[in-house]
């Protein structure tokens, strides 16, 4: 889906290329986020999907320029191109003064247990205030009626404006958070977990929430979640990261329907249907590499099902999965074609009811 | 109030006899001036040797309470549960401590359920001496041994120095389970024992679960607000809202066939691998929920009137009860015959529907 003025507007929103960031720690290095290549464009919404401790909210804040020592931009390049801008700015150079008239106004973040992030001793209208008089030159008055129609966007009742955050239910406080990163009406919104710790019921209010915002204010997304079922819903192209790796990008429908990456192949087949016959799933035995010491090859080799000895030594790399020119959907596995058999999975499926 | 359930077969029921019975369990808890949560109403269930048994709800429907109720941890305020058709009492300590060698309880956040600072052996070598009995250093060493294997944390060797940061949350929670078989329990209660785990492992997670059920005859009580892991995982599904349970019965049917509009809503917006895409760009319906708990209160009628789509005056009024809907399940609606007619012509029919 593409807005209607992606055409005049070519530049992608953000783009982030050849990133890395590393912990340092006294042993040695840990590389959180190893060379990624992602783009944002205008009007999209981009998911990003993996595991804990895979490098996600890594990479969005370290593109964001939020995180502090130990961690470490080792590499790479970040630009952000909005419509509002004239000349697009790279982050990894800006200054702290121009960074801090970038964030909130043209990049916001909707935190990763956002329900705990509001003040607790302060009311929502003080606290969506405090937001808007702090990016914008307006008065108090203004910023208040501004706050009134940020919670109407998100269908939160105006008399809501002088609850505290204790009041507020899960998914209201999670929509309140929604409304904050809105509040001074951003270019792209990172989105990190906004829905993990809600039911599905509300979590599915709120998705179509942002569906709908994403909509009606034309604004690109890059969603970050462990829930890549959630995606296959929501983006418009997803990206799948393991072990500081992009291991593969590609369209929901591509990566619904062609999925290419083995470990890809795994969420996907991780979650229980509620639909249709019964299948058998296997999700993905082991855990995740240790980064400190990362092994040679491909990281997902000791969980793969399709690994061969040919995979310790391979070029991890983004590479596409169809023609060499279409870049639409790559993958960083170069043994395993969309629709390849399985082999057996290893795993012992959780179908548990078999016997009866 | 609700009346007394119908006789319904529970599904759980085929596996084994009854290990522990919960009949009209209610807990009230006082918000002050009058005011009362009714936080769990009238739920009677079963737990089956070798069953698995799901309580499905979202936060705040009083699933968890439930579980505190059959842990003995919470009192219930008015209700009896049975354990092996003995009436339980938890009144003395000593009676307490035997009770818990019986009924073990896992909970849902591995990262604040382990002691910081102590290591695994720690963690295993207190139920082991104080459940099994188990005095000597090597006896003790050899169950916690087995216990690691069990659990699938192997080389145990390799475990049971560790301290519970440098375990994965997937690590942790096995110690967890290790923990609560250390008792030995006949029953174990499952508090949303997967739901702060990662997706790629909680699979893995539950056929553990799974499989130790199966070796040890386990009764499983598993909570969760995932009812598709339900449908996979669990033997009978009790779907809970407000306090009450408004549905229940054999998973399968209960998922595929969901008779209550609760359920149905919870089917709906389950996200599902077999249909992405279909729903949420084409913009759904809002299900918001209701500012205030229904639970709180006084109000009568049922608690979902405020939601559901079918709501009518006769449920604003009164209370529904769980009506037998065949053999196996049965449904809190009183629109029964507009929110699953097909279940009803079944029942007319004298039949199973499945």
């Amino acid at each position: 889906m593409t807005a209607p003025n992606s055409a005049s507007w070519p530049d992608p929103v953000l783009a982030i290329s050849d990133f890395s960031v590393a912990y340092r720690t006294d042993g040695g290095d840990v590389q959180a986020v190893n060379h990624v290549d992602l783009t944002v464009r205008t009007g999209e919404v981009v998911g990003l999907a993996g595991e804990s401790g895979s490098g996600k909210s890594t990479l969005a804040y370290g593109a964001c320029r939020l995180l502090r020592a130990p961690a470490l931009i080792t590499s790479g390049s970040v630009r952000y191109h909005g419509r509002r801008v004239q000349y697009p700015a790279e982050l990894t150079q800006l200054q702290p003064r121009e960074l801090q008239r970038l964030r909130w106004r043209e990049i916001a973040i909707v935190f990763q247990s956002a329900m705990n992030a509001l003040n607790p001793v302060l009311s929502v209208r003080d606290q969506f205030v405090d937001v808007i008089r702090a990016h914008l030159q307006v008065s108090t008055a203004d910023a208040r009626d501004r706050a009134a129609t940020l919670l109407d966007l998100v269908s939160i009742p105006r008399a809501r404006l002088r609850s505290y955050p204790h009041e507020l239910s899960g998914g209201m406080r999670q929509r309140v958070m929604i409304a904050m990163a809105l509040a001074t009406d951003p270019e792209i919104v990172i989105m990190d977990e906004p829905t993990t710790a809600l039911d599905v019921v509300v979590q599915r209010d709120i998705l179509a929430q942002v569906v709908e915002l994403k909509e009606r204010l034309g604004l690109s997304i890059l969603f970050i979640t462990h829930d890549i079922s959630l995606l296959l819903e929501l983006a418009d192209r997803i990206a799948v990261m393991y072990a500081g790796r992009l291991v593969e990008v590609g369209t929901a429908e591509q990566i619904q329907h062609e999925p290419a990456h083995p470990y890809t192949r795994g969420l996907l087949n991780s979650f229980p249907s509620l639909h249709g016959p019964r299948r058998s799933l296997t999700g993905i035995p082991g855990s995740p590499p240790d980064l400190l010491n990362p092994p040679p090859g491909c990281p997902f080799l000791p969980r793969c099902s399709y690994g061969t000895p040919d995979c310790e030594r391979i070029d991890v790399s983004l590479a596409p999965v169809g023609s060499a020119v279409d870049r639409s959907h790559v993958t960083a596995c170069p043994f395993v074609l969309p629709g390849a058999a399985r082999p057996e999975p290893a795993a012992v499926p959780a179908g548990p009811r078999e016997e009866s | 109030m609700s009346a007394t359930a119908p006789e319904i077969e529970s599904a759980a029921a085929a596996r084994g006899p009854l290990a522990m019975e919960a009949v009209e369990l209610s807990k009230d808890f006082s918000l002050g001036r009058r005011s009362t949560l009714h936080a769990v109403r009238a739920v009677s269930l079963g737990l089956y040797c070798g069953a698995v048994v799901a309580l499905v709800g979202e936060s705040g429907s009083g699933k968890s309470t439930v579980a505190r109720m059959l842990a003995g941890q919470e009192r219930p305020t008015s209700g009896t549960i049975r354990l092996a058709g003995q009436a339980v009492d938890v009144s003395t300590r000593r009676a307490f401590r035997a009770y818990k060698s019986r009924v073990q309880m896992v909970f849902q956040d591995p990262f604040s359920s382990l002691n910081p600072v102590h290591t695994v052996r720690y963690h295993l070598d207190r139920p082991v001496r104080l459940h099994q009995g188990r005095t000597s250093r090597a006896e003790v060493d050899t169950e916690i041994t087995a216990l690691l294997t069990q659990v699938r944390l192997t080389p145990p060797d390799k475990f049971v120095g560790k301290y519970p940061h440098e375990l994965s949350g997937g690590q942790r929670q096995r110690v967890a389970f290790a923990r609560a078989l250390a008792a030995r329990p006949d029953v174990l209660l499952a508090d949303e024992p997967v739901s702060m785990l990662d997706v790629s492992i909680r699979l893995e997670m539950l056929s553990l679960l799974d499989d130790l059920r199966q070796r040890l005859n386990l009764a499983l009580l598993y909570i969760t607000h995932d009812i598709a892991s339900a449908r996979y995982f669990a033997d009978e599904v009790l779907v809970m809202y407000a306090g009450q349970i408004v549905e229940r019965g054999p998973a399968e049917q209960v998922t595929q066939h969901p008779a209550h509009p609760y359920t149905q809503l919870l089917v709906a917006s389950a996200p599902d691998p077999d249909r992405f895409g279909a729903t949420l760009r084409a913009g759904g319906a809002r299900t918001e929920a209701p500012e205030q708990s229904a639970a709180v209160t006084s109000a009568t009628g049922c608690p979902f009137s405020i939601r559901c789509p079918l709501a009518d005056d006769h449920c604003r009024a009164e209370d529904p009860i769980l009506q037998r809907v065949s053999e196996s399940r049965a449904a809190a609606c009183w629109r029964l015959d507009a929110a699953a007619p097909e279940l009803l012509t079944g029942r007319q029919g004298g039949g199973d529907t499945n």
